[in-house]
């Protein structure tokens, strides 16, 4: 019994930096409607700098200064990072600034790498909490007992601080409207700094008094964003107390989800999650969003389907790659195979995230399935190699279709965070479950049979079910099917009362993509000739999601394009540099602040500017319209 | 002149809403801008408080040009507006709706408190710590205006006050308008309701179809009856 309570006590000790976190997370996307992705960087920063200022400085005024210098310092960089390019964004579509700040975070991975190095750090014990309370024979190390007492005093202060103060007020009218906050004379500006400095203190502080307890390391940031993503989406985005009870409850379950099931301790509380979205898809104690109001398009350029002559156009290069390997080497070949297979991962998310308006954060999960569906069959099950490749990615559509159930209950930001919740929990699985999955070890020799061997032959065959996969997808998107998903997307109101099942056509949605992602991912344990938790790993998430955007959230074959010129730029940069997560989160913010269209985007706006100049020599259009409140 | 407007043209995206709209007010007067539904009063006042991003034109305020300026600059310097959604805060209490609406004192307009609005509108002080999710639509205008009113403005946009009230809180507004007149408050009212217009104004606007057609005094509208019949919906 002694055994359940110390057990009990340390989940609620890991609670208060979860709860510091997720409620700077939602006081941040209350009022700025920014889902910030950085926040687990800035936890892990908080933890670097609180490390060296409690190292420097020696000390019971050294350590506890430590930790709130080290917040502050971080909190001033959050100010500097929300002034520079937060507010260039405040206006754009919310994916954009989920990639933005997911950008951002990458960077701050290579940087603490420079600053701190790989190693784990053991931080100071804290002076006055080094020992431990004795209970019933049982240790409680009083740091943690310190923290038990911390959340709740911390969670007294901000209520005191939102219903006492006028800047608390402020916050909460903002939170509402905030255009009818500057209406009333309030410089918006201002306020949405101040709330982002508060968030970032929130995060960095959790960060600081975790040092104590874990070492510090640079995946600290990923590892906590999921947990926190988890906690607001049961507790309610927007709500504090929504926050603090979450946080008591996913540490709980992780406290004794490791006595039921010690290696997949992260399926319990994915299955609390499940039942809280069933029953209050807004969270326990949020409130059900208005529909959300759609950002109007970067672009106005209705789709078409391809002219006769694109067509041509297409089949000419199509042709001009299958005749590849009678010029090119192994390495270019297979270098080919790879960039093919991406253009399939990137088309299916694309299918998603522009045709169905659902932005996954999380799409590697079905890649990866996918690749491990190809592993288990041609390993465990010894199948012949179409066999494994028609039946790999069934996987993924399996995976897909569970968690895409779950997740299309969602939309914008809480969809995001779900979506990547649930490939976090795949990666997990992947990674922990080693007796099925190999762990971080993969799964090896799962080699393509004699007659697909050669560079040149499995180049063929990647290439031509690239094509396959990519004309059916684009089939659809001007089918029926494709229509109901673009109304159900461009107006979810309005596509149910003409009788389109919303949810029903983006599940579809969501399944066809993952069945393709998981296509890809077949293809590519074959190419790689083995399988490794990696490929479900958010970074090739991210990759997903920056060669759509790349190509062109809002066209048709932006992914296409973009595919083949980020993988082959990212295969060549990572030749080149070390620093390739600096780089590439440098590019995404980048690309988010100075070119949203991407390639294809920009160049149909040329095309389009062209054409409309013509247009106004050969006739002068007036067009009036109705004068609107 | 407190206010005046000159080449006012609005667009929202590649829509153009307003032509050339050009409106003055005097000190301490009460204007109407009449229209029917859709003819551009809403915008006339939101582009007036730099609320539409894309305008051109001049919008001077006491003297100063504040086209450039941002929302909140142009309401700090005295400039309140009262939107027609009311856009209440739903989940702060009327109390601390008001609070988000308090400014520092103006030399030059009159001064408002929480209880001096308290008795213009004894409803509100009845209820200052209830939600403003769970007041009638009649409290919930009364408390945009004393919302606004916070901010001690010595202008005020009123965006369709009486619009969807009962007539007897029409009543009530006209008295709070009147009220607000005597303390020296210039007033902009946008209505459709020429009665309630005719009851608080010196002069009358009518905008159609984003155009001024009509400026003059309330006894020069009623002596054109064929503009009358024509813009207005009677």
């Amino acid at each position: 019994m002694a055994f359940y309570f110390v057990q009990f006590l340390t989940g609620l000790a890991s609670a208060a930096s979860l709860f510091l976190v997720a409620s700077g997370l939602s006081i941040i996307f209350g009022v700025t409607r920014i889902v910030n992705f950085a926040h687990g960087a800035f936890y892990m920063l908080g933890a670097y700098v609180a490390f060296t200022l409690t190292e420097r400085f020696s000390g019971a005024l050294g350590f506890w200064g430590g930790i709130v210098v080290a917040a502050l310092i971080v909190a001033i960089i959050g100010v500097l990072v929300e002034m520079v390019l937060l507010r260039r964004i405040y206006h754009a579509p919310e994916l954009f600034q989920l990639l933005a700040t997911f950008g951002l975070t990458l960077m701050v991975q290579d940087i603490v790498v420079m600053i701190w190095g790989p190693d784990d750090l053991l931080g100071r014990r804290a002076p006055g909490f080094k020992g431990a309370v004795d209970f019933f024979g049982q240790n409680i190390p009083s740091y943690d007992l310190f923290l038990i007492a911390l959340s709740p005093i911390v969670l007294g202060i901000l209520w005191l601080l939102f219903q006492r103060t006028r800047w608390g007020v402020l916050v909460r009218a903002a939170t509402q409207d905030r255009d009818m906050v500057a209406a009333l004379g309030v410089n918006q500006k201002w306020l949405f700094t101040s709330v982002f400095a508060l968030g970032v203190f929130l995060a960095a502080l959790g960060g600081a008094l975790q040092i104590p307890r874990d070492a510090v390391h640079h995946a600290l940031d990923l590892r906590i964003i999921v947990e926190v993503f988890v906690v607001v989406v049961i507790g309610g985005l927007g709500s504090i107390i929504g926050a603090f009870v979450a946080a008591v409850l996913v540490s709980e379950l992780n406290a004794f989800g490791i006595l039921i099931f010690p290696k997949i301790s992260i399926i319990l509380v994915f299955l609390v999650m499940a039942v809280v979205l069933i029953v209050r898809p807004w969270g326990l104690f949020g409130k059900p969003e208005a529909a959300a109001r759609r950002t109007p398009g970067l672009t106005v350029t209705p789709w078409r389907p391809l002219t006769s002559g694109e067509r041509l156009m297409s089949l000419g290069a199509l042709v001009l790659a299958a005749m590849m390997p009678l010029f090119a080497g192994n390495y270019a070949l297979t270098v080919g195979s790879e960039i093919a297979i991406f253009v399939i991962f990137a088309a299916s998310l694309h299918f998603l995230m522009s045709v169905g308006g659902l932005a996954s954060f999380g799409h590697a999960a079905y890649f990866g399935l996918g690749a491990y569906g190809v592993a288990f069959l041609a390993k465990a099950a010894g199948l012949p190699m179409i066999a494994s490749l028609l039946l790999g990615p069934v996987l993924g559509l399996l995976g897909a279709a569970v968690f895409g159930f779950f997740a299309v209950q969602l939309s914008g930001v809480y969809f995001a965070m779900l979506t990547l919740a649930f490939a976090q929990i795949v990666w997990s699985i992947a990674f922990q479950w080693v007796e099925v999955t190999g762990g971080d070890n993969g799964i090896l020799g799962v080699w393509p049979e004699r007659w697909a061997a050669s560079p040149a032959n499995f180049y063929w065959l990647s290439l031509g079910i690239t094509a396959l996969v990519v004309t059916v997808l684009r089939v659809m998107v001007f089918s029926p099917f494709g229509f109901a998903l673009r109304a159900t997307r461009d107006s979810p109101l309005r596509s149910e009362a003409i009788g389109i099942n919303g949810k029903r056509v983006q599940w579809t949605a969501f399944v066809i993509s993952g069945t393709v992602a998981g296509i890809g991912g077949a293809l590519f344990a074959y190419l790689k000739g083995s399988v490794f938790p990696d490929s479900v790993g958010i970074s090739l998430s991210v990759d997903a999601l920056v060669m759509v955007l790349l190509g062109g959230v809002e066209t048709v074959s932006g992914a296409v394009i973009g595919a083949i010129v980020f993988k082959a730029a990212n295969i060549w940069l990572v030749s080149q540099t070390d620093l390739s997560k600096l780089v590439l989160g440098g590019f995404i913010v980048l690309m988010v602040v100075a070119f949203p269209k991407g390639i294809v985007g920009t160049l149909e706006t040329i095309r389009n500017r062209r054409r409309s100049a013509e247009a106004k020599k050969s006739a002068l259009v007036t067009s009036r319209i109705e004068a609107a409140e | 002149m407190k206010l005046q407007v000159a080449d006012l043209n609005s667009f929202y995206g590649p829509a153009h809403i307003l032509f050339d709209i050009a409106l003055e007010v005097g000190e301490g007067e009460v204007v109407a801008l009449l229209g029917r539904n859709g003819a551009g009063k809403s915008t006339t006042f939101r582009s007036i408080v730099g609320l539409v991003e894309s305008r051109s034109g001049r919008i001077v305020f006491e003297g100063k040009d504040v086209s450039r300026e941002p929302t909140h600059a142009i309401v700090r310097g005295g400039l309140g507006y009262v939107p027609e959604e009311r856009r209440i805060f739903t989940d702060l209490t009327v109390e601390e709706n008001l609070e988000v609406g308090r400014q520092p004192k103006r030399p030059n307009a009159p001064h408002w408190t929480r209880e001096k609005l308290f008795t213009l509108f004894p409803n509100l002080g009845e209820m200052r710590n209830r939600p403003g999710g769970r007041m009638s639509g009649g409290e919930q205008q009364m408390l945009t205006i004393a919302r606004t009113l916070m901010g001690n403005p010595s202008l005020v946009l009123l965006d369709e006050p009486s619009e969807g009230l009962s007539p007897k809180i029409v009543e009530q507004m006209v008295d709070a308008i009147l009220a607000m007149k005597k303390e020296g408050v210039s007033i902009v009212v946008s209505e459709q309701n020429l009665h309630f217009a005719r009851l608080i104004s010196d002069r009358a606007y009518i905008i159609e179809r984003g155009k001024i057609c009509f400026g003059g005094t309330m006894a020069e509208l009623d002596a054109r009856p064929d503009i009358r019949d024509a813009h207005l919906s009677l």
